[in-house]
């Protein structure tokens, strides 16, 4: 094997053998999926059932409301002062009061409570009073309910995107919204954890002193370099692990609970679509939206970017490490090297809204933000060839510009010790002969 | 004795505001241990950083057996640096395998030989010991084992007793002897004369970036010889200044008295030993020879103070 095979081989095995890699790569999503089913089987088995008493002095709303998992309506014939001293007596959530009522200014309707109602419960409240309300407005215009319902639309305007070829394919802004950041993040997380992973490996090696047997075997920038790729191929294994772990208990957890559960909530979520509370629809629409992206050329996309952008970050964190001689002298070089990737996650919510524009143009075309802001259009489909084209190569210029930076500060910094470094001591490093 | 290993050549090395080698000639005879001595900052570190091909001199050649130093010579030297660890986190076997393979030594060859070194200096069991478990000496003498392991022609070893409790040091300096026998050539940098008297064959010193001294230990020290004798004798010893002249004089405790006298440079041993025979019953005659500790202080401040 070459000695920078060798370098790499040990750069990752060191790191894939150690508990901390096993906890984070496996427990890490196994909680994620586990909170995923958590909040899923809370909200669909929400027990905490709630009845609400409507007294209606109008007759109007005679039951009109209808139960649902969480929420049963019963009807009570009583005076507002009767059902408030009902509701400090007993243990029911609330009191939905509708006095005589004019039909064209209907006032005077109260919701009493025991606690704060949820914003959707109220909105569902308002629904179905002013569905009730406009109903029988109608009626009394002459509009029977069978010419009302045919009056009623039903209306999604489905997004199609036309590719450069002209045809058309099905997009949802959703989806690609979500993909999109997901990816971003997931690149700006890595580049941080794994640079920061080879910062710290560089300067182990220098406080163990064990650098100056090394670079009396091998050069300083293969070195260098095979540090920067085996953190990254431990990156990828991560990422890959993730992925199989996601796709296996992820469908695992629909496998079991989706089908049945899925039929229940598209059940109770139907009746409450029309007033906005519509969610399992909504959902499977996007799962769909999402398998109709080209998911092919995303996750390749986020492969290249995942690892043109760590390894330009790669080399500047190694030559950071190279010019400390702790983890606390790192800190004064650290803000240049994080400041262009806070900017590309801040500029990522202006993206994601204006994906074409004239900002997200630029930072998915500069190297230093490109990993980041470019995963955030790609499932936009609004990248055209030759600007992806332009945006990749500036990125692997971009490392090669880097890593030649760095590869110098770091064959110097690498032999010294309990030096004070400052920016000056690094170009004066960058300039000098070995 | 005569083949030379190593060959520097008027080596200079410059860093931006000062010069650290200033055009160093060295010959370092094959099977010979070479001691390289001089103050903190002579720049000792640098030559061997250039020798071990971790920085470039500016100007002069190195020559390994004739030929010029390039990267296949990076298996034919082994480095023991002053400033020396290991991987903590790392197996001591792991470790010593991953060194001599970025040697260049295949693997199989390398799990031989660090069985062989293991069995040698009896620490067999450390293979699946991490390096952070270990006690400093025992670190040092994986590390002296990591520098010798790929059987080096040239082995370079930076102050290699620091660290190592007397016996163990005496392990350590037995080897090295029997590498010399074995036909490596050592390269030896320390501050502590007493085992460059033991150890080495020939010296250089350097002193502010340049060699000062350099030669066989033996004929260094017989240049740097005074005339100067111990004499240990009964009766009364009278300054004779046309044979030679009483430096000082104690009594010892056995009832004798002790004289430092020194004699002109052309004057015999045993015509000194004549004219105190003739005045005193001698019980003990021995020339003061120069140690390289007088030596090495000597020069440097001689420099200095040039």
């Amino acid at each position: 094997m070459s000695k920078i095979g060798l370098i790499i081989q040990r750069e990752y095995v060191t790191r894939v053998r150690k508990k901390s890699f096993l906890i984070l790569t496996i427990v890490t999503p196994l909680a994620l999926i586990g909170l995923m089913f958590g909040i899923f089987y809370f909200a669909l088995n929400d027990v905490d059932e709630k009845v609400i008493e409507v007294v209606d002095e109008s007759g109007y709303f005679e039951n009109k409301f209808e139960d649902s998992e969480s929420i049963k309506f019963s009807y009570e014939k009583l005076s507002l002062e009767e059902s408030k001293q009902r509701l400090v007596e007993e243990s029911h959530f609330g009191t939905l009061y509708i006095p005589e009522i004019d039909i064209d200014s209907p006032d005077g309707i109260i919701f009493l409570s025991s606690s704060n109602p949820s914003p959707t419960l109220m909105r569902r409240l308002d629904g179905v009073l002013n569905d009730e309300i406009e109903n029988i407005k109608l009626e009394r215009s002459g509009i029977s309910q069978s010419k009302l319902d045919s009056l009623r639309s039903d209306i999604s305007i489905k997004t199609l995107s036309v590719t450069e070829e002209g045809e058309e394919k099905e997009s949802s802004a959703a989806a690609s919204f979500g993909i999109g950041y997901v990816s971003s993040f997931l690149i700006y997380m890595f580049i941080f954890l794994y640079g920061a992973q080879v910062m710290r490996g560089v300067i182990e090696e220098k406080t163990n002193k064990v650098v100056e047997v090394i670079v009396s075997s091998v050069k300083p920038f293969d070195l260098m370099m095979g540090k920067i790729i085996g953190v990254s191929l431990v990156g990828l294994t991560q990422f890959i692990i993730w992925i199989v772990l996601i796709f296996v208990a992820g469908s695992a957890v629909m496998g079991t609970l989706g089908l049945e559960e899925a039929g229940q909530m598209a059940e109770a979520s139907s009746t409450v679509q029309a007033q906005g509370g519509a969610e399992s629809p909504k959902a499977v629409e996007v799962l769909n939206q999402i398998t109709s992206l080209n998911m092919v050329k995303i996750v390749s996309l986020f492969l290249f970017y995942y690892l043109g952008g760590y390894l330009m970050y790669g080399a500047l964190f190694a030559a950071v490490g190279a010019a400390a001689d702790s983890d606390t002298d790192t800190q004064q070089f650290m803000f240049p090297i994080s400041m262009p990737l806070i900017i590309g996650i801040i500029a990522l919510g202006f993206v994601l809204q204006e994906p074409n524009g004239n900002m997200a143009f630029w930072l998915s075309v500069i190297p230093f933000t490109s990993p980041i802001v470019m995963m955030a259009r790609i499932p936009f489909e609004v990248v055209g060839t030759g600007e992806l084209i332009l945006s990749m190569v500036m990125l692997v210029g971009g490392f090669f510009l880097t890593t030649w930076i760095a590869g110098r500060i770091y064959r110097i910094g690498i032999l010294m010790h309990g030096a004070k470094v400052n920016y000056k001591t690094l170009a004066k490093w960058f300039t000098m002969k070995t | 004795m005569n083949e030379i290993l190593l060959d520097v050549e008027s080596v200079s090395k410059n860093y931006s505001n000062h010069r650290a080698l200033d055009n160093v000639s060295l010959k370092i005879p094959k099977g010979s241990i070479f001691g390289l001595l001089g103050p903190n900052g002579a720049g000792k570190t640098t030559l061997i950083r250039i020798i071990t091909q971790i920085i470039q001199s500016d100007s002069g050649t190195i020559k390994i057996s004739g030929e010029t130093l390039n990267p296949s010579h990076i298996r034919a030297i082994g480095y023991l640096p002053e400033e020396r660890g290991l991987y903590k986190k790392m197996k001591v076997g792991e470790q010593l395998l991953y060194l001599a393979q970025l040697k260049g030594m295949p693997k199989s060859e390398a799990m031989e030989r660090i069985k062989v070194w293991f069995k040698k200096l009896e620490i067999s069991s450390w293979w699946n010991k991490k390096v952070e478990d270990l006690s400093k000496g025992m670190g040092q003498k994986i590390q002296f084992v990591a520098t010798v392991l790929h059987d080096p022609k040239l082995i370079i070893l930076d102050e290699p007793f620091s660290g190592f409790d007397p016996v163990n040091a005496n392990i350590i300096k037995d080897e090295i002897l029997e590498l010399r026998e074995k036909g490596s050539t050592i390269i030896f940098s320390t501050h502590r004369m007493e085992s460059v008297e033991e150890l080495c064959d020939e010296i250089a010193l350097i002193n502010n970036s340049k060699v000062i001294l350099n030669g066989k230990k033996t004929d260094i020290k017989n240049s740097f010889r005074t005339g100067t004798f111990f004499v240990n004798y009964a009766g009364d010893l009278i300054n004779q200044e046309v044979d030679f002249k009483i430096l000082n004089t104690s009594s010892l405790d056995s009832g004798l008295s002790r004289s430092t006298v020194q004699v002109k440079n052309d004057t015999n041993p045993n015509d000194l030993l004549k004219s105190l025979i003739n005045q005193v019953e001698v019980h003990h005659f021995e020339e003061k020879i120069p140690s390289m500790n007088d030596i090495f202080i000597n020069m440097v401040n001689r420099k200095d103070n040039e």
